[in-house]
């Protein structure tokens, strides 16, 4: 899909004779699609940086994306998407303004329009629809990756475990239970029990907006190697709405024990471990 | 061939496993531990697996016959030291180590065999030496 010599040669001599004029107009093409959420200073430097390396590229003979020494407007163009993906621009916003390049050629070879200038501007139009698409893939990767970037910090943020009490540690679960998540509380959990040398955990899922069967075998199988670990849990936080789901799917937590609230948990660990709280010193007295 | 050793720390024989058992090292431990309760007539076996990065059914297997054995000596086993990842593993493969107890660390094994054994005491004595016993 690559231009040929000939087609090179008079696109570059078309953009190097017109520079100013092309610049100025791709820059207007583009502030005109984003509406003044990006300066004209940074606009005209992006498209200036562009025009630039497309003529360092014709330069070198062939004006062809795929090349290999096409690296400098791959970059160029890359780091622009990038640029843009992170400051919030949309996929369209960003491809258009590569795309814009098309209308200013248009309005420039009209003016000195030759017998194959036709046919000159569709090779044009498919090396910019070249960049154009190109654009496109980095901008989607740039998203990509801070989509899974975030995802991974959702997931160290979410999950942390406290300490409440000598011997007694809580993972106060919040948001969705998937299969990702539960793994790393489960991990975490475990090694907390190892480091701290606790014997109680207390797994509250006040937070966790529904529980289906497969959030339950999550919580299950934690309980289960908490256990063969040599540490008891206790599962806490249980709505009213959750308990009857729990009921009406037929989830059987067998001996493991289950409370209201967090209170209710830790007291009934510290009853366990023969503390005295203050509530049941009172009412014996 | 390798033998697991088997320390006596009160009344409590402490058996630290630290190699990967064969079939041979398990029967060889079985009998060694056997012996050593009768000869010392514990009340509790520690099987200390800290060091072990694997745990698969042969020594989930090993461990509940060790405990079976223990239990027909009147000795409570208790498992301590697993590691996390072993106990996922486990979970995930379904096994559930029916009734071998198990403790975070060494530590905490001591304790839960001390309270059993305090406990059977109580119980033990009921009667006329139950005055003795309460002023242990």
């Amino acid at each position: 899909m690559a231009l040929t010599a000939e087609e090179s040669s008079r696109l570059i001599g078309l953009l190097r004779d017109h520079a100013e004029r092309i610049t100025q107009r791709w820059t207007e093409a583009v502030a005109a699609h984003l509406r003044g959420r990006l300066s004209q200073a940074e606009l005209l430097r992006h498209v200036q940086d562009l025009h630039r390396s497309m003529i360092n590229l014709g330069d070198q003979g062939l004006v062809d994306l795929d090349d290999q020494r096409a690296g400098e407007l791959r970059a160029e163009l890359s780091e622009l998407s990038r640029g843009w993906a992170r400051q919030g621009f949309s996929a369209t916003e960003t491809a258009v303004s590569v795309f814009a390049l098309k209308d200013v050629l248009l309005d420039v070879m009209e003016i000195d329009s030759g017998a194959s200038a036709l046919r000159d501007w569709v090779s044009y139009s498919r090396l910019v629809d070249q960049m154009g698409l190109f654009t496109f893939e980095s901008y989607v990767r740039t998203r990509e990756s801070l989509i899974a970037d975030q995802a991974e910090q959702l997931l160290e943020l979410s999950t942390p475990v406290v300490k409440l009490w000598e011997g007694v540690v809580a993972v106060p679960l919040v948001g969705t239970l998937d299969s990702a998540r539960a793994q790393v509380v489960m991990e975490r959990l475990l090694q907390t029990l190892v480091d701290t040398g606790s014997p109680y955990a207390i797994i509250d899922i006040t937070g966790v907006p529904a529980v289906d069967t497969q959030v339950a075998q999550h919580i299950l199988k934690t309980v289960v190697a908490a256990r063969l670990m040599g540490a008891d849990c206790i599962i806490s936080g249980i709505r009213p709405q959750i308990a009857q789901t729990i009921v009406a799917l037929g989830i059987e937590f067998g001996d493991i024990a289950t409370k209201a609230s967090l209170a209710d948990a830790l007291r009934h660990v510290l009853r366990l471990t023969g503390v005295e709280t203050g509530r049941r010193a009172r009412r014996e007295s | 061939m390798d033998r697991v050793p088997i320390l006596k720390i009160g009344d409590i024989l402490l058996v630290s496993i630290q190699l990967d058992m064969s079939d041979q090292t398990a029967v060889q431990l079985q009998e060694d531990l056997a012996e050593r309760i009768v000869a010392t007539g514990t009340h509790g076996v520690l099987i200390d697996i800290t060091a072990l990065d694997i745990v698969d059914s042969f020594v989930g297997r090993m461990l509940s016959t060790i405990a079976s054995i223990s239990k027909v000596l009147d000795a409570e086993t208790v498992v301590v030291g697993m590691r996390p990842a072993v106990a996922i593993t486990l979970v995930e493969l379904g096994l559930s180590l029916n009734g071998i107890r198990t403790a975070l660390n060494v530590e905490r094994g001591m304790e839960l065999i001390a309270a059993r054994v305090d406990r059977d005491w109580l119980v033990d004595d009921t009667g006329p030496d139950g005055e003795t016993t309460a002023s242990r």
